[in-house]
């Protein structure tokens, strides 16, 4: 590994008290009652900062908010309040051409190959597409440019005149790929990448990310629940429970020495490889809260074998611990532990 | 020795599409012993859930079952209707990935579980209902009396999936066949099921066959694993022996291109090529075409599966050219 990732690597982007709301239909008597409208708490107060040429896991059950994370990053949604800054940008403000010029920056790669391609476009046809829309090349030139592309991500020159029906759904997240580095982009947002391929087509894909990410440089941001996989490629991982970050730390602290409660029971309850280590009871116990009623405080209270009063009554903030590990748990708190033991 | 609970012979399935027969499951031969918690692993299109739907008899024409299937001094695929109804659901029975599609939206839950006693124990009314509660409650269903009246839509997927094993527990099965019942299940959540698996054989004295195609869940959970690929039973081996020293190249190099331990960021090794196609094998081995031990005997004759070991099985020409497994096991957190 040769990319600098000391503390000193200038930050690509930086993500401040990022929050996002989806307002759930309301049904007529619940109006007429004027009970309130109710809200799925998708993203709450996100703090985290991704550092140029690293990737940087993002992992968390089905409704912490991750893939809304990566999607208001790419601004498929708008977001409800906080800021981000890319560089010199504040992405949340951009608009028309700029705004454009953001998304060639930064690309996303869907989890689902065979639903985000065309099935009427041939190949070649849907990476012109995205080279005449972003005016990458002129369109003498994009042929020989498919061609390259192709050859980048390991599909023979063949491929072009092909519609996506035709190809494995390893080939078409390879196509997925193609279409996200036409722009050249200088970080890539990968939703669940990998995770509709079958265990022996994965490692290929991954394989062909890692070199990517080597040869052009790219920062990317690899939203999986994929434990071993994350721990695999990741510098660095981002740990989320019902649409907060609970712990931000290098990859081999998550892995080794986790902070947070919900961490440790994620990790424990992550199925190993290794048939003679089993426990008989579960990791934790007790189901997710619904992402419409989160509990008050810090939201892994209700299921944390270490809650205690103050987890009840205020949300615990993102904080550095002086090793590196960021957490939000009142555990690490030097408030709390001199009321603890006082 | 004992004698095996189940025993499938010489089992296939063929479906026929417009694109030609599709092979689905060739030729599969196992034994399941009492008690025992045996895996059947494989990538999609391998046959693993057409194989435990034919075990009692899923499949309706023009789907084509031939073999045996030998359970309790019976072939369940040549028997009886009302002998399949009786087995079905009651000695023997199911449960399925999706928990909201396996389950009746129109029926609470308490209803269906009690539908399964009234057919299989003859309990009815109050007797039910107390049955119903106590099969919610083993289940791990906080308050199992009140959810009893609830719809499945007011289940999480976790809850939903306890209520479809209360179901299938109600008529106190000797064999549960499970198919990937944790899939569309988060981890936290998964990890709570498969142990709840694992107690109630323990205290029901049931087998269990578990289709999955996560190799981590067969480590947790099996006893036994039968791996499949192409429509073929291609090795089984204790759960033990398989993950340290696999005796088939395919199950060799499943195992090869997980990400281990101290290799961070660096490449994988995956296995080239794609999964074959079922219409159009190739006359050998039908892993032959991505094998790196592949030789010219592979790609003539189909090597059958045979016993390698003392319990173990492999349809592998090259069974004892593979190296023993270590890296993979060696990781400390996942």
């Amino acid at each position: 590994m040769t990319v600098p990732l000391s503390k000193s690597t200038p930050p690509l982007m930086e993500i401040h008290s990022l929050t996002k709301t989806f307002p759930v239909a309301q049904s007529l008597l619940s109006r007429w009652r004027g009970q309130p409208r109710r809200a799925v708490q998708a993203l709450t107060d996100v703090e985290l900062t991704v550092r140029r040429g690293e990737t940087l896991g993002i992992v968390g059950e089905s409704g912490c908010g991750k893939s809304t994370l990566a999607r208001t990053l790419v601004r498929l949604y708008d977001a409800d309040r906080g800021s981000v800054r890319y560089g010199d940008l504040d992405v949340l403000s951009l608009r028309g051409p700029a705004l454009r010029q953001y998304n060639r920056r930064v690309q996303m790669i869907f989890q689902d190959p065979y639903s985000s391609l065309n099935p009427r476009m041939t190949v070649e046809a849907v990476l012109r597409e995205a080279l005449s829309v972003h005016h990458m090349r002129p369109a003498a030139e994009q042929p020989a440019r498919v061609r390259e592309l192709l050859q980048l991500v390991g599909l023979p020159p063949e491929a072009a005149g092909r519609l996506p029906h035709e190809f494995s759904g390893g080939q078409r997240q390879r196509i997925g790929i193609a279409r996200a580095l036409a722009l050249e982009p200088e970080c890539l947002i990968a939703d669940e990448l990998v995770s509709a391929l079958d265990v022996s087509v994965q490692a290929q894909v991954v394989n062909l990310l890692l070199e990517l990410q080597e040869r052009l440089d790219l920062t990317v941001l690899f939203v999986a629940h994929d434990l071993r996989l994350v721990r695999h490629i990741s510098h660095r991982v981002a740990v989320m429970y019902l649409g907060r970050v609970v712990e931000v730390s290098d990859t081999e602290a998550i892995f080794t020495a986790p902070r947070h409660p919900y961490t440790q029971a994620l990790l424990a309850a992550a199925p190993t490889l290794d048939p003679s280590r089993r426990t008989a009871a579960p990791a934790i116990t007790g189901e997710l809260p619904s992402p419409l009623n989160v509990p008050s405080g810090c939201a892994f209270r209700t299921r944390c074998p270490h809650a205690f009063e103050r987890c009840a009554t205020e949300r615990p903030a993102l904080l550095k611990l002086e090793d590196g590990p960021e957490v939000a748990c009142h555990l690490y708190d030097p408030v709390s532990t001199a009321q603890a033991t006082g | 020795m004992t004698a095996p609970h189940l025993s499938v012979r010489d089992l296939n399935v063929r479906i026929p599409t417009p694109g030609g027969v599709l092979h689905a499951v060739r030729g599969v031969n196992f034994d399941l012993m009492p008690g025992e918690v045996l895996g059947l692993v494989g990538e999609s299109g391998s046959g693993k859930s057409v194989t435990l739907r034919s075990l009692i008899r899923l499949h309706r024409p023009p789907i084509q079952m031939t073999g045996t299937v030998e359970y309790g001094g019976q072939n369940l695929l040549a028997a009886s209707d009302a002998k399949l109804r009786s087995v079905r659901g009651g000695q023997i029975s199911m449960i399925f990935q999706e928990p909201m599609s396996a389950l009746n939206p129109v029926l609470t839950v308490g209803e269906q579980i009690g539908e399964n006693l009234r057919e299989h124990k003859g309990l009815r009314g109050r007797a039910a209902q107390e049955r119903a509660a106590e099969l919610l409650d083993l289940t791990g269903i906080p308050s199992p009396r009140a959810r009893l009246s609830d719809y499945p839509h007011q289940f999480s997927g976790g809850m939903r999936q306890r209520a479809m094993i209360a179901i299938a527990l109600a008529s106190e099965p000797q064999l549960l066949l499970a198919d990937e019942p944790t899939t569309a299940l988060d981890v936290t959540i998964q990890d709570q099921i498969l142990r709840l698996l694992l107690r109630l054989r323990e205290e029901l004295h049931m087998s269990v066959i578990l289709v999955t195609h996560d190799l981590g869940v067969v480590a947790q959970t099996c006893d036994r694993v039968a791996v499949m690929y192409g429509g073929r039973l291609v090795e089984t081996a204790g759960v033990n022996d398989l993950f340290h020293a696999p005796k088939h190249a395919y199950t060799l190099g499943l195992l090869q291109s997980l990400p281990g331990a101290g290799e961070h960021r660096r490449p994988l090794q995956p296995i080239p090529g794609g999964p074959p196609d079922l219409r159009s094998l190739p006359p050998g081995c039908p892993f032959a075409p991505r094998c790196a031990y592949v030789t010219e005997a592979c790609r003539t004759g189909e090597p059958p599966l045979l016993e390698v070991a003392p319990g173990r099985f492999s349809a592998c020409i090259h069974y004892d050219e593979l190296p023993a497994l270590k890296s993979t096991l060696e990781e400390v957190g996942v």
